[in-house]
């Protein structure tokens, strides 16, 4: 299991944009790098990643190898109604990581 | 040139383009066009009024923080639906594709890279209206993405 880490104010002002920093443990093996005895190391990377406020979609994105060991993203939305932030990472090898936080908006 | 023949030159010649075909694959200038116009078929791209930042000079290849702002009002009317970024020289060209839209209220995303060597990353950022702007910026890696396994 990856360790997630994500940072969403927990307390924000309605209409307010907000910036959300999401970083998630993996490796993102490439597929191009040969193994000590000169194999090709399968490829491993977390290839989507969606963010939904309230069940609404507001950022999605689709990673390819020449993303750096541990995804880090940062995006921002704007805060319209106090709810859950879901975060979803999916890619090779079944690979998939469910998130979620609470926002609070006045 | 005295003292090199003609025949060592055409040798050293030979030599060279044996050399470059051995090298590990890698996606060229023209393969990142390739990909680039996938995404905007035979529309037109106009440079400006986006700006993607990384440092000039990059130290470790495997970890360049990269960071790509579209000037837009991000309303329903006009918004960026994606950006895309590729680069030149790593084995593939596309890094990663980011789709918005009004609901993220100020296109501006940030992430960290990896890149094989000192190379051109592009970013190509799609608008409602249908049109596409670019913004490419040179990085200098001193210590390129590993392609071999770490000992």
């Amino acid at each position: 299991m990856s360790r997630a880490l994500i940072s969403v104010p927990p307390k924000v002002k309605k209409g307010q944009v907000i910036e959300i920093k999401t970083l998630i443990q993996h490796v993102m093996e490439t597929g191009f790098r040969p193994n000590s005895t000169g194999v090709l190391i399968p490829r491993d990377i977390i290839s989507a990643f969606t963010c939904t406020y309230n069940g609404t979609e507001i950022f999605r994105c689709e990673m390819f190898p020449a993303m750096a060991a541990n995804p880090f993203l940062t995006f921002h939305t704007v805060a319209t109604e106090s709810g859950t932030l879901e975060f979803a990472w999916s890619g090779d090898n079944g690979f998939s990581v469910k998130e979620s936080a609470k926002i609070q908006v006045e | 040139m005295a003292g090199v023949t003609r025949r060592e030159v055409l040798h050293y010649a030979a030599a060279g383009t044996v050399l470059l075909a051995a090298s590990p694959a890698a996606a060229t200038p023209q393969a990142m066009q390739e990909a680039i116009r996938k995404v905007v078929g035979s529309a037109k791209v106009m440079p400006g009024r986006m700006q993607i930042t990384i440092a000039p000079l990059s130290e470790n290849g495997n970890t360049v923080p990269c960071t790509v702002t579209v000037e837009s009002a991000m309303t329903p009317q006009d918004h960026v639906k994606a950006i895309h970024i590729f680069n030149e020289k790593n084995p593939q060209p596309n890094v990663i594709s980011i789709h918005l839209g009004p609901r993220a209220g100020k296109a501006s995303v940030s992430t960290r890279i990896r890149l094989s060597e000192t190379q051109t990353v592009t970013a190509i950022a799609q608008m409602s209206d249908g049109s596409f702007r670019t913004h490419s910026a040179n990085v200098i890696v001193t210590q390129g993405a590993c392609l071999e396994d770490t000992p």
